[in-house]
């Protein structure tokens, strides 16, 4: 066991964690917001095109970091635009996000790069280098507590997560929730955009394609497990790193790659169905506890209530952008 | 004069109480569409401090549009609003809200998953240093204004979980934590028990005793009559007349209304009973979560026999009459028509034997909303002939078909061919109830048959019913109206969490012994078997 549990397996649970839980944060803000943001995958894949190419023409990683910003916004902004202003379907918005994202960067590595799939160069600065970790990871962790505060104390979170349970009842009372979901998507491409370069100046520093390999699919499902909470999104997160670098670690052990290379999605799929499991038990078993009818002696006479007859339900409004 | 109110937000004023009490003054106020319906025309409303003020009139009276431009949601198109003589115009909900009016609407705009304080607070929170939510203070300030109106709502509790009373007072604080001087329900006791209604006009009473306005949007002549200070009435967008309430009675209220005199709530006739049509033995449904929904049903229905069903809403009404009709959860026991079990057929085969269903639900589950007023007549005909013809669909013959049914039972369209999602809510049901009724069948199950359907739509579905029984059918009828099924039932069962607890004959029941069997209390035991058969 100790060949495969060492300080070196820390370092790589790390690396594998910054991208997916950068590209997480991004997905819970949508979340939160009631826009189902399936894109975070082709935002963070043009991420890591953008940061490669700015830090190779501008000379410096951190030019490409904010090009790798700028670039996850703009992908950002045609789905706010999209679904938010024009009010398509997310997640046909998000596909087609996807679907651009492989093919653009695969033009542009070609035309812009001159690179046949892989762009590679000593020349290209990749991210410096804090304790084996790049900055982008320490900005990673910090920011669950600051999502933390956020959500819970901040008058802008209350009001973002009103606006995802129920944009009817939010708009009543006068909360432009559009510019709400405008901002939680172009946040999304921000921190989706960090994502890839810290994919692409940071744990290696190269552009091949299609080089995200569903990170951004997998912090997608991560949302969902750490059900958009930031904590719970973080640990969600974490499992898929360890796997992953358990995984690698086990290919070095003589374990088939392709074993190793789907353990992290099988144990998020996995994960995802005992989750779903336990919630729809608890949701029975709380119906069974407040609606089944009283177990009365003889069915003559049922004892006086204790809780008041009809359960709310709530118009939960939409709950997606659609 | 003007004072323009603009769309921007002041968080939550904790102006203390000392009411302003405004007077509300809508003068002359029109609205037309831009499709050219004139929904008010010249619309007069003076709301004075202090009073309950009941809005009335049937579907399509224009009330809605009325309360719509007074809290902003709505421009008019002529007229002006003037609050304490000034005359003022509003942008948007928010900009009247400024103003001092709050509106409950008839669908709950809430977070389940936040608590009262928080839904309260949501748009006008408390903060501390500009950015950081205070939810001690939105706390406090939801349970001192709960004490004062005694609206017993827990500043803590999870939305999500509070009972459709709860729900409309959480409505009500949201509209006192911004201040509201004057309040607006529309179809309040749509959604509540009667105990539930006592209560809400209790603290209503409460806000007015303290100055402020309500108004209450209502067609429910009973509510009116028990709890209003003065009553306006609109007809046809006009307001007919501004009544005291002290003064007038239901009848005139109602002849207002309809511009004829009506026949309230019609007077029950008994019917003549013969012998068994529908009998349900041991009847259980379990739900598609694994929920007991109705547990051990025994009762049965005679031809010309109208058996009503009371009980608060999720008792298990609705499911009971969903399973007899074949729909719904997973079930077990016995339902015999006519002597025969069909409890194992579908719901079309059940159809086939004699069964028909008006559902709760018109919109949803009662009629394809959009498809025309005919197809939707010819549902459930149209597989035999004469609509049927061969394998196709003879037009000519549906055309009769929705003619004679158009007919027979006064339904307002200009064609068959109209939507039926554009008729109003009572139109719509007597389209369900002429189908249902044409079908003819021996049993017919009637859940909540005049919900949310005007004065007028309700004397005529009541009195079909009758007929229909005269005629010798068996009808299973829910309402969540006492009154309606003391006009209707020959027989009153009462629900309570799934099972049959009570079961009175008309002559026996009394809104008191009924109102207590709903809510789980009774000395009767179970009498019905003896008694039916």
């Amino acid at each position: 066991m100790t060949e495969i549990f060492d300080l070196a397996l820390l370092e790589s649970v790390m690396r594998a964690l910054t991208p997916v839980l950068l590209a997480a944060l991004g997905g819970l803000l949508c979340e939160k917001a009631g826009v189902f943001n399936i894109g975070l995958e082709g935002f963070m894949l043009v991420g890591c095109f953008a940061a490669v190419a700015g830090s190779w023409f501008g000379g410096d990683a951190w030019i490409g970091v904010i090009t790798a910003v700028i670039a996850g916004m703009l992908m950002a902004a045609i789905l706010s635009f999209a679904s938010v202003t024009l009010g398509a379907d997310a997640i046909i918005v998000g596909i087609a996000l996807n679907l651009l994202a492989v093919g653009l960067t695969s033009f542009l590595v070609r035309t812009v790069l001159g690179a046949q799939g892989t762009f590679q160069d000593p020349a290209l600065d990749g991210l410096p280098i804090f304790l084996s970790q790049s900055p982008l990871t320490y900005l990673s962790w910090a920011l669950v507590p600051i999502f933390v505060v956020f959500l819970r104390r901040t008058v802008w979170g209350f009001r973002l997560q009103g606006v995802g349970e129920s944009p009817s009842a939010a708009r009543s009372l006068g909360v432009n929730t559009k510019r709400y979901q405008h901002a939680a998507v172009l946040a999304s491409g921000a921190l989706c955009g960090l994502a890839g370069a810290q994919l692409a100046l940071g744990n290696v520093v190269l552009f091949s394609e299609n080089m995200t390999a569903g990170r951004g699919w997998v912090a997608v499902v991560v949302v969902m497990l750490g059900q958009a909470a930031p904590i719970g999104t973080l640990v969600a997160a974490l499992l898929f790193a360890v796997t992953e670098a358990v995984g690698f670690r086990l290919q070095g052990l003589g374990l088939p790659s392709q074993f190793t290379t789907a353990a992290p999605y099988v144990i998020t799929l996995a994960a995802l169905v005992l989750v779903s499991v336990r919630r729809r038990t608890l949701t029975v078993r709380r119906a069974r506890g407040t609606n089944s009818p009283a177990p009365s002696g003889g069915g003559a006479t049922p004892p006086v209530p204790t809780d008041p007859a009809t359960r709310a339900t709530v118009s939960q409004g939409e709950n997606h952008v659609s | 004069m003007t004072r323009p109110l603009n769309g921007g937000v002041t968080a939550g004023r904790p102006q203390s109480a000392a009411p302003g009490a405004t007077t509300v003054e809508m003068r002359g106020i029109s609205k037309w569409y831009s499709n050219g319906v004139m929904a008010n025309d010249h619309v007069d409303l003076v709301l004075n401090p202090g009073e309950i003020h009941a809005l009335v009139g049937e579907n399509g009276a224009g009330k809605s549009t009325l309360m719509s431009i007074l809290c902003g949601l709505e421009e008019p198109t002529d007229g002006e609003i003037r609050l304490d003589g000034q005359t003022v115009s509003f942008s948007s909900p928010v900009s009247a809200s400024e103003a001092g009016i709050g509106m409950v609407h008839q669908e709950f705009k809430l977070f389940p998953s936040l608590t009262v304080a928080e839904n309260v607070a949501f748009r006008a929170e408390p903060t501390r240093l500009g950015m950081f939510l205070s939810r001690r203070e939105a706390r406090e300030r939801v349970r001192e204004l709960a004490d004062r109106y005694r609206l017993g709502v827990d500043p803590n509790a999870k939305v999500g979980q509070l009972s459709v009373g709860m729900l409309q007072r959480v409505e009500i604080l949201k509209a006192l934590h911004r201040d509201a001087q004057v309040l607006i329900l529309d179809e309040p006791t749509a959604v509540l028990t009667p105990q539930e209604v006592d209560d809400l006009f209790a603290v209503l009473r409460e806000l007015r005793d303290a100055g402020r306005t309500i108004v209450v949007v209502t067609h429910k002549l009973r509510e009116v009559m028990a709890f209003s200070d003065r009553i306006t009435v609109l007809r046809d967008g006009r307001s007919i007349a501004t009544l005291t309430t002290s003064e007038t009675n239901p009848a005139e209220v109602a002849h207002h209304m309809t511009g004829r005199d009506v026949d309230l709530d019609g007077r029950y006739n008994a019917g003549s009973p013969a012998g068994v049509a529908l009998r349900v033995d041991g009847l259980f449904v379990q739900n598609e979560l694994g929920v007991m929904v109705v547990s051990d049903a025994n009762f049965s229905v005679r031809h010309g026999e109208i058996v009503g069903i009371a009980g608060v809403a999720g008792s298990g009404q609705t499911e009971l009459i969903e399973s007899i009709a074949g729909l719904g959860g997973h079930s077990s026991g016995v339902v015999e028509l006519d002597g025969t079990d069909i409890h194992q057929l579908s719901a079309a085969e059940r159809r086939r034997k004699g069964i028909a269903y008006i559902p709760e639900d018109r919109r949803g589950v009662g009629s394809a909303v959009t498809a025309s007023v005919s197809d939707n007549l010819a549902m459930g005909f149209h597989r035999r002939a004469p609509l049927r013809k061969g394998w196709r669909l003879d037009r000519a013959a549906m055309k009769r078909h929705s003619a004679d049914i158009i007919e027979a039972f006064g339904i307002r369209v200009s064609h068959a061919k109209v939507e039926a999602g554009t008729l109003s809510g009572g139109n719509l049901q007597k389209v369900i109830v002429g189908r249902e009724m044409s079908h003819d069948s021996a049993v017919l199950l009637v859940d909540q048959p005049t919900r949310g359907v005007d004065i007028g739509a309700i004397e005529n579905i009541h009195g079909r019913l009758r007929a229909y029984r005269d005629r010798g059918h068996a009808i299973v009828l829910t309402s969540a109206e006492l009154s309606e099924l003391f006009a209707l039932a020959d027989r009153i069962l009462v629900m309570y969490g799934g099972r049959v607890v009570a079961e009175y004959p008309r002559a026996d029941a009394t809104e008191a012994k009924i109102g207590l069997a709903m809510a789980g209390i009774t000395q009767q035991t179970l009498t019905g078997s003896e008694e039916t058969t």
